[in-house]
Protein backbone atom coordinates (compact mmCIF):
# COMPACT_ATOMS: atom_id res chain seq x y z
CA UNK A 1 0.00 0.00 0.00
CA UNK A 2 1.58 3.23 -1.16
CA UNK A 3 1.22 6.39 0.86
CA UNK A 4 0.44 9.41 -1.31
CA UNK A 5 2.68 12.38 -0.63
CA UNK A 6 1.23 15.80 -1.39
CA UNK A 7 3.28 18.91 -1.87
CA UNK A 8 1.60 21.97 -0.50
CA UNK A 9 3.68 25.09 -0.62
CA UNK A 10 6.68 24.62 1.62
CA UNK A 11 5.28 21.47 3.14
CA UNK A 12 4.93 17.82 2.29
CA UNK A 13 1.87 16.00 3.53
CA UNK A 14 1.78 12.22 3.71
CA UNK A 15 -1.57 10.83 4.74
CA UNK A 16 -1.54 7.15 5.47
CA UNK A 17 -4.62 5.51 3.95
CA UNK A 18 -4.59 2.03 5.46
CA UNK A 19 -2.63 -0.24 7.76
CA UNK A 20 0.99 -0.38 6.66
CA UNK A 21 3.39 -3.26 6.61
CA UNK A 22 6.94 -2.71 7.82
CA UNK A 23 8.13 -2.46 4.22
CA UNK A 24 5.51 0.19 3.41
CA UNK A 25 6.65 2.23 6.38
CA UNK A 26 10.30 2.01 5.41
CA UNK A 27 9.38 3.07 1.89
CA UNK A 28 7.46 6.05 3.23
CA UNK A 29 10.48 7.03 5.29
CA UNK A 30 12.84 6.83 2.31
CA UNK A 31 10.43 8.69 0.02
CA UNK A 32 9.90 11.55 2.46
CA UNK A 33 13.56 11.92 3.33
CA UNK A 34 14.50 12.17 -0.34
CA UNK A 35 11.61 14.44 -1.39
CA UNK A 36 12.29 16.94 1.36
CA UNK A 37 15.48 17.76 -0.50
CA UNK A 38 13.94 17.56 -3.93
CA UNK A 39 11.23 20.11 -3.14
CA UNK A 40 13.22 22.15 -0.61
CA UNK A 41 10.40 21.58 1.84
CA UNK A 42 10.47 23.22 5.25
CA UNK A 43 8.01 20.95 6.95
CA UNK A 44 6.56 17.47 6.75
CA UNK A 45 3.26 16.23 8.12
CA UNK A 46 2.54 12.54 8.50
CA UNK A 47 -1.12 11.81 9.16
CA UNK A 48 -1.54 8.53 11.03
CA UNK A 49 -5.28 8.89 11.83
CA UNK A 50 -6.16 5.54 10.23
CA UNK A 51 -3.52 3.53 12.07
CA UNK A 52 -5.08 1.53 14.88
CA UNK A 53 -1.78 0.06 16.00
CA UNK A 54 1.54 1.84 16.49
CA UNK A 55 3.96 -0.76 17.73
CA UNK A 56 7.63 -0.42 18.54
CA UNK A 57 8.65 -0.79 14.91
CA UNK A 58 6.28 1.88 13.61
CA UNK A 59 7.28 4.27 16.38
CA UNK A 60 10.97 3.65 15.86
CA UNK A 61 10.64 4.15 12.10
CA UNK A 62 8.66 7.37 12.42
CA UNK A 63 11.09 8.75 14.97
CA UNK A 64 14.12 7.87 12.86
CA UNK A 65 12.39 9.45 9.88
CA UNK A 66 11.74 12.68 11.77
CA UNK A 67 15.36 12.83 12.84
CA UNK A 68 16.60 12.25 9.28
CA UNK A 69 14.28 14.95 7.97
CA UNK A 70 15.55 17.29 10.66
CA UNK A 71 19.10 16.62 9.46
CA UNK A 72 17.95 17.65 6.01
CA UNK A 73 16.67 20.94 7.34
CA UNK A 74 12.92 20.41 7.77
CA UNK A 75 10.48 19.90 10.63
CA UNK A 76 8.23 16.87 11.04
CA UNK A 77 4.86 16.75 12.73
CA UNK A 78 3.03 13.47 13.32
CA UNK A 79 -0.71 14.11 13.44
CA UNK A 80 -3.81 12.08 14.21
CA UNK A 81 -2.59 9.58 16.82
CA UNK A 82 -5.83 8.09 18.18
CA UNK A 83 -6.57 8.11 21.93
CA UNK A 84 -6.39 4.30 22.16
CA UNK A 85 -3.16 4.23 20.19
CA UNK A 86 -1.57 6.92 22.37
CA UNK A 87 -2.58 4.96 25.46
CA UNK A 88 -1.18 1.74 24.09
CA UNK A 89 2.08 3.43 23.07
CA UNK A 90 2.79 4.76 26.55
CA UNK A 91 1.87 1.42 28.10
CA UNK A 92 4.37 -0.19 25.80
CA UNK A 93 6.94 2.40 26.85
CA UNK A 94 7.13 4.09 23.47
CA UNK A 95 7.75 7.80 23.05
CA UNK A 96 8.36 10.05 20.11
CA UNK A 97 11.17 12.04 21.68
CA UNK A 98 12.20 15.02 19.60
CA UNK A 99 9.20 14.68 17.31
CA UNK A 100 6.36 17.18 17.22
CA UNK A 101 2.83 15.85 17.45
CA UNK A 102 -0.53 17.49 16.82
CA UNK A 103 -4.16 16.51 17.05
CA UNK A 104 -4.92 16.54 13.33
CA UNK A 105 -3.86 17.92 9.97
CA UNK A 106 -5.22 21.39 10.70
CA UNK A 107 -3.37 21.68 14.00
CA UNK A 108 -0.29 20.21 12.37
CA UNK A 109 -0.29 22.91 9.70
CA UNK A 110 -0.72 25.64 12.32
CA UNK A 111 2.17 24.20 14.31
CA UNK A 112 4.42 24.07 11.25
CA UNK A 113 3.51 27.66 10.30
CA UNK A 114 4.46 28.70 13.79
CA UNK A 115 7.73 26.88 13.86
CA UNK A 116 8.95 27.64 10.35
CA UNK A 117 8.10 31.33 10.76
CA UNK A 118 10.18 31.35 13.91
CA UNK A 119 13.05 29.85 11.93
CA UNK A 120 12.67 32.52 9.27
CA UNK A 121 12.97 35.28 11.81
CA UNK A 122 16.07 33.74 13.27
CA UNK A 123 17.57 33.33 9.84
CA UNK A 124 17.11 36.96 8.94
CA UNK B 1 -14.59 -16.57 12.19
CA UNK B 2 -13.99 -19.66 14.34
CA UNK B 3 -13.10 -19.52 18.04
CA UNK B 4 -9.61 -20.69 17.28
CA UNK B 5 -7.22 -20.06 14.42
CA UNK B 6 -3.55 -20.22 13.58
CA UNK B 7 -1.73 -17.92 11.21
CA UNK B 8 1.52 -19.08 9.64
CA UNK B 9 4.13 -16.35 10.04
CA UNK B 10 6.93 -16.12 7.52
CA UNK B 11 7.19 -12.47 6.52
CA UNK B 12 6.53 -9.03 7.90
CA UNK B 13 3.26 -8.89 5.95
CA UNK B 14 1.88 -11.59 8.24
CA UNK B 15 2.31 -9.23 11.20
CA UNK B 16 -0.51 -7.05 9.89
CA UNK B 17 -2.73 -10.09 9.25
CA UNK B 18 -2.05 -11.47 12.72
CA UNK B 19 -3.01 -8.32 14.57
CA UNK B 20 -6.09 -7.77 12.42
CA UNK B 21 -7.33 -11.30 13.11
CA UNK B 22 -6.53 -10.89 16.79
CA UNK B 23 -8.49 -7.68 16.98
CA UNK B 24 -11.46 -9.30 15.21
CA UNK B 25 -11.52 -12.25 17.59
CA UNK B 26 -11.10 -10.04 20.66
CA UNK B 27 -13.87 -7.72 19.48
CA UNK B 28 -16.27 -10.66 19.64
CA UNK B 29 -15.51 -11.05 23.34
CA UNK B 30 -16.58 -7.50 24.08
CA UNK B 31 -13.24 -5.89 24.91
CA UNK B 32 -13.23 -2.08 24.97
CA UNK B 33 -11.65 -0.15 22.11
CA UNK B 34 -8.59 0.62 24.17
CA UNK B 35 -8.17 -3.02 25.11
CA UNK B 36 -8.53 -4.08 21.47
CA UNK B 37 -5.68 -1.74 20.62
CA UNK B 38 -3.55 -3.10 23.46
CA UNK B 39 -4.16 -6.68 22.29
CA UNK B 40 -3.46 -5.87 18.64
CA UNK B 41 -0.25 -4.09 19.62
CA UNK B 42 0.93 -6.98 21.80
CA UNK B 43 0.24 -9.42 18.95
CA UNK B 44 2.19 -7.16 16.63
CA UNK B 45 5.20 -7.27 18.97
CA UNK B 46 5.31 -11.04 19.49
CA UNK B 47 4.70 -11.75 15.80
CA UNK B 48 7.48 -9.38 14.83
CA UNK B 49 9.69 -11.21 17.30
CA UNK B 50 9.16 -14.38 15.24
CA UNK B 51 9.93 -12.62 11.96
CA UNK B 52 13.03 -10.89 13.30
CA UNK B 53 14.65 -13.75 15.17
CA UNK B 54 13.23 -17.01 13.84
CA UNK B 55 12.09 -16.01 10.35
CA UNK B 56 9.13 -18.34 10.47
CA UNK B 57 6.67 -19.63 13.01
CA UNK B 58 3.02 -19.63 13.90
CA UNK B 59 0.61 -17.41 15.75
CA UNK B 60 -2.44 -19.06 17.29
CA UNK B 61 -5.43 -17.16 18.63
CA UNK B 62 -8.26 -18.63 20.65
CA UNK B 63 -11.08 -17.77 23.01
CA UNK B 64 -10.44 -19.15 26.48
CA UNK B 65 -12.57 -19.57 29.55
CA UNK B 66 -11.44 -19.91 33.15
CA UNK B 67 -14.15 -20.19 35.75
CA UNK B 68 -16.57 -17.46 34.80
CA UNK B 69 -14.08 -15.22 33.06
CA UNK B 70 -13.53 -15.17 29.34
CA UNK B 71 -10.59 -13.94 27.41
CA UNK B 72 -8.30 -14.24 24.44
CA UNK B 73 -5.22 -16.40 24.28
CA UNK B 74 -2.35 -15.61 21.94
CA UNK B 75 0.39 -18.16 21.36
CA UNK B 76 3.39 -17.27 19.26
CA UNK B 77 5.69 -20.19 18.58
CA UNK B 78 8.73 -20.75 16.41
CA UNK B 79 11.55 -23.21 15.89
CA UNK B 80 14.14 -20.48 15.70
CA UNK B 81 17.44 -20.07 17.56
CA UNK B 82 15.75 -19.63 20.94
CA UNK B 83 16.63 -17.09 23.61
CA UNK B 84 19.72 -17.91 25.69
CA UNK B 85 18.84 -15.60 28.57
CA UNK B 86 15.13 -15.00 29.00
CA UNK B 87 15.58 -12.82 32.06
CA UNK B 88 17.78 -10.50 30.05
CA UNK B 89 15.41 -10.52 27.07
CA UNK B 90 12.55 -9.50 29.32
CA UNK B 91 14.42 -6.44 30.56
CA UNK B 92 13.29 -3.15 29.12
CA UNK B 93 15.75 -1.95 26.56
CA UNK B 94 17.45 -5.26 25.89
CA UNK B 95 17.61 -6.39 22.31
CA UNK B 96 19.90 -8.56 20.23
CA UNK B 97 18.25 -7.55 16.98
CA UNK B 98 17.81 -3.99 15.91
CA UNK B 99 14.64 -3.18 17.78
CA UNK B 100 14.12 -0.93 20.76
CA UNK B 101 14.12 -3.97 22.95
CA UNK B 102 10.65 -3.14 24.16
CA UNK B 103 8.95 -5.88 22.21
CA UNK B 104 8.58 -8.69 24.71
CA UNK B 105 8.53 -6.78 28.02
CA UNK B 106 6.22 -4.27 26.34
CA UNK B 107 3.82 -6.98 25.20
CA UNK B 108 3.85 -8.34 28.75
CA UNK B 109 2.69 -4.98 30.08
CA UNK B 110 -0.15 -4.82 27.59
CA UNK B 111 -1.60 -8.23 28.50
CA UNK B 112 -2.85 -9.79 31.74
CA UNK B 113 -0.82 -12.98 31.55
CA UNK B 114 2.46 -13.61 29.82
CA UNK B 115 4.64 -16.68 29.71
CA UNK B 116 7.72 -17.39 27.70
CA UNK B 117 9.45 -20.70 27.21
CA UNK B 118 12.56 -20.91 25.11
CA UNK B 119 15.26 -23.41 24.43
CA UNK B 120 18.43 -22.57 22.56
CA UNK B 121 18.44 -24.30 19.19
CA UNK B 122 14.87 -25.48 19.54
CA UNK B 123 12.69 -22.42 19.52
CA UNK B 124 10.55 -20.06 21.54
CA UNK B 125 6.95 -20.10 22.65
CA UNK B 126 5.20 -17.03 24.04
CA UNK B 127 1.76 -17.47 25.59
CA UNK B 128 -0.27 -14.36 26.45
CA UNK B 129 -3.79 -13.90 27.73
CA UNK B 130 -6.10 -11.01 28.35
CA UNK B 131 -9.39 -11.31 30.23
CA UNK B 132 -12.55 -9.36 29.62
CA UNK B 133 -12.59 -6.80 32.45
CA UNK B 134 -16.19 -7.09 33.65
CA UNK B 135 -15.77 -10.69 34.65
CA UNK B 136 -12.43 -10.28 36.36
CA UNK B 137 -13.42 -7.68 38.90
CA UNK C 1 -56.00 -44.98 46.56
CA UNK C 2 -52.63 -43.41 47.10
CA UNK C 3 -52.88 -44.23 50.73
CA UNK C 4 -53.09 -47.90 49.98
CA UNK C 5 -50.06 -47.67 47.84
CA UNK C 6 -48.14 -46.07 50.64
CA UNK C 7 -49.23 -48.63 53.14
CA UNK C 8 -47.75 -51.30 51.01
CA UNK C 9 -44.32 -51.69 52.43
CA UNK C 10 -42.76 -53.19 49.34
CA UNK C 11 -39.41 -51.51 48.80
CA UNK C 12 -39.32 -49.32 45.75
CA UNK C 13 -36.41 -47.81 43.95
CA UNK C 14 -35.51 -44.23 44.72
CA UNK C 15 -36.53 -43.17 41.20
CA UNK C 16 -40.05 -44.41 41.73
CA UNK C 17 -40.35 -42.58 45.04
CA UNK C 18 -38.97 -39.45 43.46
CA UNK C 19 -41.61 -39.72 40.74
CA UNK C 20 -44.24 -40.24 43.40
CA UNK C 21 -43.17 -37.03 45.15
CA UNK C 22 -43.30 -35.16 41.87
CA UNK C 23 -46.79 -36.44 41.17
CA UNK C 24 -47.89 -35.58 44.67
CA UNK C 25 -46.70 -31.99 44.40
CA UNK C 26 -48.26 -31.66 40.96
CA UNK C 27 -51.59 -33.01 42.17
CA UNK C 28 -51.66 -30.69 45.17
CA UNK C 29 -50.29 -27.78 43.21
CA UNK C 30 -53.20 -25.38 43.67
CA UNK C 31 -53.67 -26.13 47.34
CA UNK C 32 -50.00 -25.93 48.27
CA UNK C 33 -49.37 -22.87 46.16
CA UNK C 34 -52.26 -21.05 47.83
CA UNK C 35 -50.91 -22.02 51.26
CA UNK C 36 -47.51 -20.72 50.26
CA UNK C 37 -48.87 -17.37 49.04
CA UNK C 38 -50.97 -17.00 52.19
CA UNK C 39 -47.99 -17.64 54.44
CA UNK C 40 -45.83 -15.20 52.54
CA UNK C 41 -48.58 -12.63 52.77
CA UNK C 42 -48.85 -13.15 56.50
CA UNK C 43 -45.12 -12.55 56.86
CA UNK C 44 -45.36 -9.41 54.71
CA UNK C 45 -43.01 -10.86 52.12
CA UNK C 46 -45.13 -9.86 49.15
CA UNK C 47 -45.12 -6.12 49.73
CA UNK C 48 -44.94 -4.14 46.53
CA UNK C 49 -46.15 -6.91 44.24
CA UNK C 50 -49.40 -6.85 42.27
CA UNK C 51 -51.92 -9.68 42.52
CA UNK C 52 -51.15 -10.71 38.97
CA UNK C 53 -47.41 -10.81 39.61
CA UNK C 54 -47.94 -12.94 42.70
CA UNK C 55 -50.05 -15.41 40.72
CA UNK C 56 -47.67 -15.69 37.79
CA UNK C 57 -44.47 -15.77 39.79
CA UNK C 58 -45.72 -18.25 42.36
CA UNK C 59 -46.89 -20.66 39.64
CA UNK C 60 -43.58 -20.44 37.81
CA UNK C 61 -41.48 -20.85 40.95
CA UNK C 62 -43.61 -23.74 42.15
CA UNK C 63 -43.31 -25.57 38.82
CA UNK C 64 -39.62 -24.78 38.42
CA UNK C 65 -38.89 -26.35 41.81
CA UNK C 66 -40.76 -29.50 40.82
CA UNK C 67 -38.76 -29.73 37.61
CA UNK C 68 -35.59 -29.61 39.73
CA UNK C 69 -36.90 -32.46 41.85
CA UNK C 70 -37.95 -34.48 38.83
CA UNK C 71 -34.90 -34.08 36.63
CA UNK C 72 -32.10 -33.19 39.03
CA UNK C 73 -31.24 -30.34 36.64
CA UNK C 74 -31.00 -26.82 38.02
CA UNK C 75 -30.33 -24.84 34.88
CA UNK C 76 -33.93 -23.70 34.56
CA UNK C 77 -33.94 -22.64 38.20
CA UNK C 78 -30.65 -20.79 37.76
CA UNK C 79 -31.89 -18.87 34.74
CA UNK C 80 -35.13 -18.02 36.46
CA UNK C 81 -33.40 -17.02 39.70
CA UNK C 82 -31.06 -14.73 37.81
CA UNK C 83 -33.95 -13.07 36.06
CA UNK C 84 -35.84 -12.73 39.30
CA UNK C 85 -32.78 -11.29 41.01
CA UNK C 86 -32.28 -8.79 38.24
CA UNK C 87 -35.83 -7.52 38.49
CA UNK C 88 -35.96 -7.84 42.26
CA UNK C 89 -32.83 -5.84 42.90
CA UNK C 90 -33.95 -3.21 40.43
CA UNK C 91 -37.27 -2.86 42.18
CA UNK C 92 -35.68 -2.68 45.58
CA UNK C 93 -36.87 -6.05 46.84
CA UNK C 94 -35.04 -7.09 49.96
CA UNK C 95 -33.00 -10.22 50.38
CA UNK C 96 -35.39 -11.15 53.16
CA UNK C 97 -38.30 -11.10 50.74
CA UNK C 98 -36.65 -13.40 48.27
CA UNK C 99 -34.92 -15.82 50.63
CA UNK C 100 -37.88 -15.69 53.00
CA UNK C 101 -40.20 -16.60 50.14
CA UNK C 102 -38.16 -19.60 49.09
CA UNK C 103 -37.77 -20.78 52.71
CA UNK C 104 -41.54 -20.56 53.12
CA UNK C 105 -42.03 -22.69 50.03
CA UNK C 106 -39.59 -25.21 51.43
CA UNK C 107 -41.68 -25.42 54.59
CA UNK C 108 -44.91 -25.81 52.65
CA UNK C 109 -43.50 -28.66 50.60
CA UNK C 110 -41.96 -30.24 53.67
CA UNK C 111 -45.09 -30.05 55.76
CA UNK C 112 -47.18 -31.59 53.01
CA UNK C 113 -44.74 -34.49 52.90
CA UNK C 114 -45.10 -34.96 56.67
CA UNK C 115 -48.86 -35.02 56.33
CA UNK C 116 -48.76 -37.33 53.38
CA UNK C 117 -46.43 -39.91 54.82
CA UNK C 118 -47.32 -39.62 58.50
CA UNK C 119 -48.47 -43.21 58.59
CA UNK C 120 -45.20 -44.51 57.32
CA UNK C 121 -42.13 -43.07 59.01
CA UNK C 122 -39.79 -45.15 56.91
CA UNK C 123 -41.15 -43.82 53.66
CA UNK C 124 -41.22 -40.32 55.05
CA UNK C 125 -37.58 -40.62 55.86
CA UNK C 126 -36.80 -41.94 52.37
CA UNK C 127 -38.87 -39.14 50.84
CA UNK C 128 -37.04 -36.52 52.88
CA UNK C 129 -33.73 -38.01 51.79
CA UNK C 130 -34.73 -37.21 48.24
CA UNK C 131 -36.49 -33.92 48.89
CA UNK C 132 -34.09 -32.15 51.25
CA UNK C 133 -30.96 -32.01 49.07
CA UNK C 134 -33.08 -30.62 46.23
CA UNK C 135 -34.58 -27.96 48.50
CA UNK C 136 -31.13 -27.03 49.81
CA UNK C 137 -29.76 -26.76 46.33
CA UNK C 138 -32.64 -24.54 45.21
CA UNK C 139 -32.07 -22.18 48.11
CA UNK C 140 -28.39 -21.93 47.36
CA UNK C 141 -29.15 -21.28 43.69
CA UNK C 142 -31.50 -18.44 44.58
CA UNK C 143 -29.20 -16.96 47.20
CA UNK C 144 -26.24 -17.07 44.83
CA UNK C 145 -28.22 -15.41 42.05
CA UNK C 146 -29.09 -12.59 44.41
CA UNK C 147 -25.60 -12.10 45.73
CA UNK C 148 -24.27 -12.05 42.19
CA UNK C 149 -26.84 -9.51 41.13
CA UNK C 150 -26.01 -7.29 44.10
CA UNK C 151 -22.33 -7.53 43.32
CA UNK C 152 -23.04 -6.61 39.73
CA UNK C 153 -24.98 -3.54 40.82
CA UNK C 154 -22.22 -2.55 43.24
CA UNK C 155 -19.66 -2.93 40.47
CA UNK C 156 -21.68 -0.78 38.11
CA UNK C 157 -22.08 1.87 40.78
CA UNK C 158 -18.38 1.85 41.57
CA UNK C 159 -17.70 2.31 37.90
CA UNK C 160 -20.14 5.20 37.73
CA UNK C 161 -18.64 6.84 40.82
CA UNK C 162 -15.17 6.46 39.37
CA UNK C 163 -16.22 8.17 36.20
CA UNK C 164 -17.96 10.96 38.05
CA UNK C 165 -15.06 11.39 40.44
CA UNK C 166 -12.72 12.66 37.77
CA UNK C 167 -14.46 15.16 35.56
CA UNK C 168 -12.57 16.60 32.64
CA UNK C 169 -13.65 20.22 32.44
CA UNK C 170 -13.32 22.60 29.57
CA UNK C 171 -12.45 26.09 30.77
CA UNK C 172 -12.07 27.75 27.46
CA UNK C 173 -11.31 26.87 23.88
CA UNK C 174 -8.50 24.29 23.75
CA UNK C 175 -8.02 24.26 27.54
CA UNK C 176 -9.07 21.40 29.80
CA UNK C 177 -8.84 21.07 33.55
CA UNK C 178 -8.47 17.71 35.22
CA UNK C 179 -8.79 17.93 39.00
CA UNK C 180 -7.88 14.60 40.53
CA UNK C 181 -9.21 14.03 44.03
CA UNK C 182 -8.63 11.05 46.25
CA UNK C 183 -6.58 7.93 46.12
CA UNK C 184 -5.44 6.75 42.72
CA UNK C 185 -4.98 3.08 41.98
CA UNK C 186 -3.93 1.48 38.72
CA UNK C 187 -7.48 1.00 37.52
CA UNK C 188 -8.47 4.58 38.21
CA UNK C 189 -5.27 5.98 36.74
CA UNK C 190 -5.99 4.06 33.60
CA UNK C 191 -9.53 5.27 33.46
CA UNK C 192 -8.47 8.88 34.01
CA UNK C 193 -5.97 8.62 31.17
CA UNK C 194 -8.45 7.05 28.76
CA UNK C 195 -11.09 9.64 29.59
CA UNK C 196 -8.64 12.51 29.23
CA UNK C 197 -7.37 11.27 25.87
CA UNK C 198 -10.88 10.92 24.53
CA UNK C 199 -11.78 14.40 25.72
CA UNK C 200 -8.64 15.88 24.18
CA UNK C 201 -9.81 14.47 20.86
CA UNK C 202 -13.45 15.56 21.09
CA UNK C 203 -12.71 19.02 22.52
CA UNK C 204 -9.62 19.54 20.40
CA UNK C 205 -7.67 20.56 23.47
CA UNK C 206 -4.10 21.78 23.32
CA UNK C 207 -3.41 22.33 26.99
CA UNK C 208 -4.50 20.33 30.02
CA UNK C 209 -4.04 21.52 33.59
CA UNK C 210 -3.90 18.42 35.80
CA UNK C 211 -4.36 19.40 39.41
CA UNK C 212 -3.34 16.82 42.00
CA UNK C 213 -3.88 18.93 45.13
CA UNK C 214 -6.46 16.38 46.25
CA UNK C 215 -4.24 13.35 45.85
CA UNK C 216 -2.99 12.26 49.27
CA UNK C 217 -0.07 10.11 48.26
CA UNK C 218 1.80 8.78 45.28
CA UNK C 219 3.93 5.67 45.00
CA UNK C 220 6.26 4.74 42.19
CA UNK C 221 3.51 2.93 40.32
CA UNK C 222 1.10 5.87 40.46
CA UNK C 223 3.87 8.32 39.60
CA UNK C 224 4.53 6.16 36.57
CA UNK C 225 0.88 6.36 35.60
CA UNK C 226 0.86 10.15 35.91
CA UNK C 227 3.91 10.37 33.69
CA UNK C 228 2.18 8.08 31.19
CA UNK C 229 -0.87 10.36 31.18
CA UNK C 230 1.38 13.31 30.39
CA UNK C 231 3.23 11.40 27.64
CA UNK C 232 0.07 10.05 26.02
CA UNK C 233 -1.48 13.54 25.93
CA UNK C 234 1.68 14.80 24.30
CA UNK C 235 1.34 12.16 21.57
CA UNK C 236 -2.04 13.67 20.79
CA UNK C 237 -0.56 17.13 20.60
CA UNK C 238 -1.68 18.37 24.02
CA UNK C 239 0.62 19.77 26.67
CA UNK C 240 -0.07 18.83 30.29
CA UNK C 241 0.68 21.23 33.12
CA UNK C 242 0.75 19.52 36.51
CA UNK C 243 -0.26 21.64 39.48
CA UNK C 244 -0.79 21.15 43.19
CA UNK C 245 2.13 18.85 43.91
CA UNK C 246 2.27 18.67 47.70
CA UNK C 247 5.61 18.70 49.57
CA UNK C 248 5.16 14.99 50.31
CA UNK C 249 4.50 14.08 46.69
CA UNK C 250 7.34 16.31 45.52
CA UNK C 251 9.64 14.42 47.86
CA UNK C 252 8.34 11.07 46.63
CA UNK C 253 8.78 12.01 43.00
CA UNK C 254 12.35 13.13 43.53
CA UNK C 255 13.20 10.11 45.65
CA UNK C 256 11.73 7.80 43.04
CA UNK C 257 13.74 9.48 40.34
CA UNK C 258 10.72 10.29 38.21
CA UNK C 259 11.83 12.18 35.15
CA UNK C 260 10.51 15.59 36.12
CA UNK C 261 12.64 17.54 33.70
CA UNK C 262 10.08 16.90 30.97
CA UNK C 263 7.08 17.68 33.14
CA UNK C 264 5.56 21.15 33.12
CA UNK C 265 4.75 21.96 36.71
CA UNK C 266 3.24 25.04 38.29
CA UNK C 267 2.59 25.57 41.99
CA UNK C 268 -1.16 25.79 42.11
CA UNK C 269 -4.20 25.53 39.90
CA UNK C 270 -4.50 29.29 39.47
CA UNK C 271 -0.90 29.58 38.33
CA UNK C 272 -1.42 26.61 36.04
CA UNK C 273 -4.36 28.24 34.34
CA UNK C 274 -2.39 31.47 33.93
CA UNK C 275 0.47 29.61 32.28
CA UNK C 276 -2.02 27.73 30.09
CA UNK C 277 -3.62 31.01 29.01
CA UNK C 278 -0.24 32.44 28.10
CA UNK C 279 0.58 29.31 26.17
CA UNK C 280 -2.63 29.58 24.19
CA UNK C 281 -2.10 33.28 23.58
CA UNK C 282 -4.86 34.52 25.85
CA UNK C 283 -4.34 37.60 27.93
CA UNK C 284 -6.56 38.18 30.91
CA UNK C 285 -7.09 41.88 31.35
CA UNK C 286 -8.62 43.32 34.46
CA UNK C 287 -11.24 45.99 33.81
CA UNK C 288 -13.14 48.31 36.19
CA UNK C 289 -13.92 46.17 39.21
CA UNK C 290 -17.63 46.26 38.94
CA UNK C 291 -19.90 43.48 40.10
CA UNK C 292 -23.22 43.00 38.43
CA UNK C 293 -24.89 43.74 41.76
CA UNK C 294 -23.33 47.24 41.94
CA UNK C 295 -24.19 47.72 38.37
CA UNK C 296 -27.85 47.17 39.05
CA UNK C 297 -27.85 49.42 42.08
CA UNK C 298 -26.44 52.18 39.95
CA UNK C 299 -29.15 51.67 37.44
CA UNK C 300 -31.78 51.88 40.14
CA UNK C 301 -30.33 55.14 41.33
Amino acid sequence: MLVPILKQGDYLIASIQSELSDADLLKLRDDLVSRVGEFHSRGVIVDVTVLDVMDSFATRTLRAMAHMIMLRGAETVIVGIQPEVAFSMVQLGLKLEGVETALDLEEGLTLLDHRTKGDNKRAR
Amino acid sequence: MPDELCIPVSSEIDIVTARQKGRELAARLGFSNTELTLIATAISEVTRNIVEYARRGELCLSIVQQGNKRGISVIASDRGPGIPNIKLAMQDGYSTGHSLGLGLPGAKRLMDEFEIVSEVGKGTKVTMKKWVQNNVR
Amino acid sequence: MKREKINQSTPESEAALRQELVEHFREKRELLRQQWVQQMNAKGLLAGLTQEEIENESITIYDTCIVCLETGEYEGAQTYARRMAERGVLRGMTTEQIIGGILTLRNVYGRSLFEWYQQDMERLSAALDIYEPVADKIISVVALAFVEEREKVVRQQQEAIRELSTPVLQVRDQLLILPIIGVIDTHRARQITEQLLRTIRTRRAKVVVMDITGVPAVDSKIAGHLVQTVDASKLMGATVIVTGISPEIAQTLVTLGVDIAKMNTVGDLQGGIEVANEFLGYKVVRTEPETSLNHQEKKVQ
